[in-house]
């Protein structure tokens, strides 16, 4: 028998959502780690039941628990994030040189290969690998250490890596996206990295069309076709056909292009979903409407999906990991909100409830499709 | 015997009491005592001083005999009280709003 579980990660503790093939009945555990805000929870797709955490507090700096049995208990494993030799500057908010310093990780990327292998997505940005289980971490320096490091700099929720991609068709490939700097591949397992952001125009940066600066907020992939991508912009929904060597706009008939959070449809790879978010400056949806946006054509053509999403008087935001995808015949859908609602769709995102209303903000979210 | 206090979120980690009690050899100092303390609860590493540069990380206090310590050098002697034992080494998450 198929069921789901859903990890979310929110200002003040995990959750973790249950439910059977129909997803219309759920089941709440939680606050794990109360009090304390968890960045990401990522479960391997090697096995469901090995998951990790990122815990981090302003008091208490950054923790990483692992769960071998699908969450219902954790240990802590290695926090020691070093950054391998002199970790230089980037650039500070107002451009001046700023030192390299770890503060959290934003996402744990279980390896599709090896059980013990994950990644981590850190700020300031970096890319981690524990072959161990997360019992230690190193970094693949070659990412940061390409040539554009010292231009990178942060965007206004720092200079965090959040998205990993592991390419499902080539072991050696991973995209990487870094806010404010771009998106980045390596092809060779995270030893060498180019940054693959022609195309972004980014208005907010001296020069617009600058091989690094921009703010990605997210990009995704559908794993039976790992050399298109998707990606929100800061502002601007965009799409690659050649793993990021170009990059085209897509955001067509979106009422705004300005949002966090992107994600492909599990069986369908032209079918996408984003969540407009009225524009830079105000972080909440168009005249308090929310409504997620699914293309069924590679983007361009959007239509709005509402049905069972407030559609009066509402103001969150989706950040840019909380929206997540299950693997079930017809494709379930989740997102939270920073209103600490996470909603759910079990008809590819034709109608919407809502699994919990009053949760603390939510910053990710993840499925599991268990079998 | 040495007794560390510590707040509610590092108890959890520890998965200990609000108290425990540690041996340090030598000279008692914040260096030593925390030394200790991570050696013996080793996921605490990180959590109060950085591993890198070891300092104390900045929403951390260090509290004892009614004093706080917190901006002492960490080579410094702790009172004799906490030497002895007879009063706790307090490490204190720094009061802060929301």
């Amino acid at each position: 028998m198929t069921s789901v579980r859903v990890l979310v990660g929110t200002r003040k503790g995990a959750f973790v959502l249950t439910s059977d093939g129909k997803r219309d009945k759920w089941e709440v555990s939680g606050p794990h780690f109360p009090g304390l805000e968890i960045f990401h929870m990522k479960g391997s797709p090697l096995n469901p039941d090995r998951l990790y955490a990122s815990q981090c507090s302003d008091w208490f700096g950054q923790v990483v628990h692992r769960s071998d049995d699908g969450g219902k208990t954790w240990s802590p494993v290695s926090n020691e994030f070093l950054y391998e030799g002199i970790p230089g500057t980037h650039q500070w908010y107002d451009g001046t040189p700023h030192p390299w310093d770890f503060r959290r990780v934003w996402h744990f990327e279980p390896s599709l290969t090896d059980v013990d292998t994950v990644y981590a997505g850190v700020e300031d940005a970096a890319l981690f690998r524990s072959t161990d289980g997360g019992m230690s971490w190193t970094e693949l320096a070659g990412l940061r250490q390409h040539g554009t490091g010292p231009n990178w700099q942060p965007g206004a929720g720092g200079m965090c890596l959040h998205t990993i991609l592991l390419d499902p068709s080539n072991p050696a490939r991973i995209y990487i996206a870094i806010s404010a700097a771009g998106a980045f591949r390596s092809d060779d397992a995270g030893a060498s990295w180019l940054p693959i952001n022609r195309g972004l125009k980014s208005e907010y940066i001296p020069d617009p069309d600058a091989e690094v600066g921009h703010c990605v907020h997210h990009v995704a992939l559908h794993p039976a076709r790992p050399n298109v991508l998707f990606m929100q912009k800061h502002w601007d929904v965009m799409r690659s056909d050649n793993a990021g060597d170009s990059w085209y706009e897509i955001s067509g008939n979106l009422p705004t292009d300005f949002g966090f959070v992107v994600d492909v449809h599990a069986h369908e790879p032209d079918t996408v979903y984003v969540v407009p978010i009225k524009s830079d400056s105000e972080h909440y949806p168009l005249d308090g409407k929310l409504a997620v946006y699914r293309s069924r054509t590679g983007g361009n053509e959007w239509e709005a999906l509402t049905k069972g999403l407030p559609q009066r008087d509402c103001y969150v935001n989706v950040l840019r990991d909380a929206m997540a995808i299950d693997k079930l015949d017809s494709c379930g859908v989740y997102f939270g909100t920073t209103g600490g609602q996470v909603y759910a769709s079990a008809d590819a995102g034709d109608n919407w409830s809502a699994v919990v209303h009053d949760l603390p903000a939510v910053l990710s979210v993840e499925v599991q499709t268990l079998s | 015997m040495i007794r560390v206090r510590l707040p509610t979120h590092l108890r959890r980690l520890a998965g200990s009491g609000a108290e425990v009690t540690i041996e340090v050899s030598g000279p008692v100092t914040q260096r030593s005592v925390l030394d200790a303390l991570e050696a013996r609860y080793p996921m605490l590493r990180g959590t109060i001083r950085d591993q890198v540069t070891q300092q104390r990380r900045p929403f951390v206090r260090f509290f004892a005999c009614q004093e706080d310590l917190s901006h002492d050098s960490p080579d410094a002697l702790l009172p004799d009280a906490v030497a002895a034992g007879t009063e706790p080494f307090l490490v204190v998450g720094a009061i802060a709003g929301g």
